[in-house]
């Protein structure tokens, strides 16, 4: 009954001095859309972050040749090259909860169709790689096992490669020579654009792993194997066991290096999720800093506000207002302005994350935790700032208010 | 008759700096229901302090001070407050109106401290509006208001929530002479009414209107007279 007179006599209190309303609003305005805006803006990098990784690849193990040690004299990596299709194959048959397993080889070849020419990176894969990959044909199929297994000369390519190539016509179906012997274009792979590193991942041919290993490139290894894990939670167990099958494969004794390397991207993932949060928790709090600015602003005028009306008070008190009646009614007044301010900002934050979006080029996130984080932020600022000013209120004597002139 | 106030050995004592002042140094006062008392004395006299302790906006330093019957001298602040909201009616010189309220709603904010819904509210601020004549500028503000007409609807709140007594702080200080006639003469009918009324000035014509003055000096009682039979006044110098 009385909570909701007195939140009419605040109510009535802040529209009577409408341009100090607003001006006492806009710090928690600026506070709570900086907040809101800056975060989106973190959220967006780590959203970009965390996409060109996924692109990678998922639950993603990637197991790479080791590097060579010779009377003390280390390679790089890569410098051995031990892996073999058969050290995939015993992954993918011994291992549980793998998915996919995909070695592959690699080299960079002149590739040509009619007069055209191109160089790019000759990939030989297993039918596995595009679904690791998460590959979708433009036109055509991608080779199958049986591919694999009678090393056929057939290709898919990427749409770089297609351009350069063939231009405007369809390539599936037609020959292309890589090194000296043709191929048959039996598919076109759909654009997957840049990589994180802006590299193009369009400008691939892909071709059967045995055949790259005997026919094209003459070797026995593979360069590298990637092993996609069904389940996120048995990353570790799986990376573990991979490493144990291969030392036992590769007979390395006890104490001895190994001789391959497993990189887990799902570490480099939370690595880059870790940053880039804090990324955003230094952008929030760096606003939410504003947000206290923009409480000490209510407090400086709530408290000119009870000087002002003192003898408002005095009158109150003489005809029995109680010290939490008058406490409440300037609180409800600074925390309506909160909750004002927290509203209008809400939707000029969400307003300035999608101009960032749109004019800056900027990929920006907007979050519900932050907007609810902003708004309960502000709402308390305005409790708390109230109530200093809503306690000198209070506890005036109404004898000498009454007398204040 | 009942007593309505029964003040006993009251002191109120305040420190200047090193020294211990008595603005009331030993009041002893009653006033029964019904009556309608002046209460006179020059500036500096301890007039105003007795009237904040009778209007329990202040507690005596020492002594005891009932109000119907009720021990108050002792009670904390918030509990003063609801005495003031439903046993006292105030008014004052310069009216203490809001100045952003209509009449009615100045008139009914005792009620709202009080705790009484909308209608309940509605009926009571009007009844004392009426009572005071002012039922037709219910929607004015003060500021629409003439000084006469502002007192009239500070009594209206004074007296909205029927209280025990009525405190007047030199109610026609502010008032031209045809509105302090009114004014005397509201308060005339308030006391035939059956009300307790405490008026406060220094102006002898306008104590006259009460049945008893008492004059306070050096922070005593000094004269206590019936004066409505008589012609006795008295004149503080």
């Amino acid at each position: 009954m009385l909570f909701t007179e007195l939140l009419k006599m605040a109510g009535l209190s802040l529209v009577a001095n409408k341009l100090r309303t607003i001006l006492t609003m806009l710090g928690i305005i600026i506070g709570v859309s900086a907040v809101i805006a800056l975060v989106s803006v973190g959220m967006g990098v780590r959203k970009n972050v965390t996409d060109s990784i996924s692109r990678l690849g998922s639950n993603l193990l990637m197991v790479m040749s080791g590097s060579s040690n010779r009377g003390g004299v280390r390679g790089g990596a890569g410098s051995v090259q031990t892996l073999t299709y058969d050290d995939a194959k015993a992954i993918k048959s011994k291992i549980k909860d793998v998915a996919y397993v995909s070695p592959t080889a690699q080299g960079s070849y002149q590739v040509v169709y009619g007069h055209e020419n191109w160089s790019t990176t000759v990939t030989g894969v297993i039918p596995e790689y595009a679904a690791i990959q998460s590959l979708t044909m433009q036109s055509g199929i991608f080779f199958s096992e049986h591919d694999v297994d009678v090393r056929s000369r057939v290709a898919v390519i990427g749409t770089t490669v297609a351009t350069n190539l063939f231009g405007s016509v369809n390539p599936v179906g037609k020959k292309i020579r890589v090194g000296n012997a043709p191929y048959t274009v039996i598919g076109l792979i759909a654009s997957k654009g840049q990589s994180s590193v802006g590299q193009d991942q369009d400008d691939v041919v892909l071709i059967p792993l045995t055949t790259a290993q005997e026919r094209l490139m003459g070797i026995t290894y593979v360069r590298s194997i990637n092993v996609q894990v069904a389940d996120a939670d048995k990353m570790d167990e799986v990376q573990a066991n991979i490493e144990k099958l291969l030392r036992q494969r590769h007979r390395i004794r006890a104490g001895a290096d190994d001789d391959f390397n497993v990189r887990n991207l799902t570490s480099l993932m939370e690595t880059m999720n870790e940053t880039t949060t804090m990324i955003t928790l230094l952008l929030g709090s760096i606003a939410g800093i504003s947000l206290i600015v923009g409480g000490i602003g209510i407090m400086n005028i709530m408290m000119v506000s009870v000087t002002e009306r003192t003898r408002e008070i005095g009158i109150r008190k003489a005809i029995g207002a109680t010290y939490n009646s008058i406490m409440m009614q300037f609180l409800i007044e600074s925390t309506m302005i909160s909750i004002l301010g927290g509203i209008i900002g809400i939707f000029l934050g969400i307003g300035l994350a999608q101009a960032i979006s749109k004019f800056g080029n900027f990929t920006t996130v907007i979050s519900g935790e932050s907007i609810i984080a902003s708004f309960g932020f502000s709402l308390f600022v305005g409790v708390f700032f109230g109530m200093l000013p809503a306690r000198k209120a209070a506890k005036l004597d109404p004898i000498d208010a009454l007398r204040y002139e | 008759m009942s007593n309505v106030v029964t003040i006993t050995g009251v002191k109120k004592l305040y420190k200047m700096g090193s020294e211990i002042v008595a603005a009331l140094n030993g009041v002893d006062l009653k006033i029964d229901s019904g009556e309608f008392v002046a209460l006179m004395g020059p500036s500096g006299s301890g007039k105003s302090t007795l009237m904040n302790i009778l209007g329990c906006l202040d507690r005596p330093t020492e002594g005891s001070y009932k109000l119907l019957d009720k021990e108050v001298s002792r009670l904390s602040d918030d509990e003063l407050a609801g005495i003031r909201n439903k046993t006292i009616g105030f008014c004052y010189q310069n009216f203490n109106l809001l100045s952003k309220l209509t009449s009615l709603e100045n008139v009914e904010l005792p009620a709202i401290y009080a705790g009484f819904n909308k209608t309940e509210r509605r009926k009571m601020a009007m009844a004392a509006l009426e009572k005071v004549s002012l039922a037709d500028r219910a929607e004015h503000l003060p500021s629409e208001l003439s000084g006469g007409q502002r007192q009239r609807v500070a009594i209206a709140r004074a007296i909205a929530m029927k209280p025990a007594i009525i405190l007047a702080d030199e109610p026609t200080g502010n008032l031209d002479t045809k509105s302090t006639v009114e004014i005397l003469q509201i308060f005339r009918d308030l006391h035939a009414g059956g009300s307790t009324i405490i008026l406060v000035t220094h102006e002898p014509d306008v104590a006259q209107s009460a049945d008893r003055q008492i004059l306070v000096k050096d922070g005593k009682i000094t004269k206590d007279i019936i004066t409505a039979s008589t012609d006795e006044r008295i004149d503080i110098i």
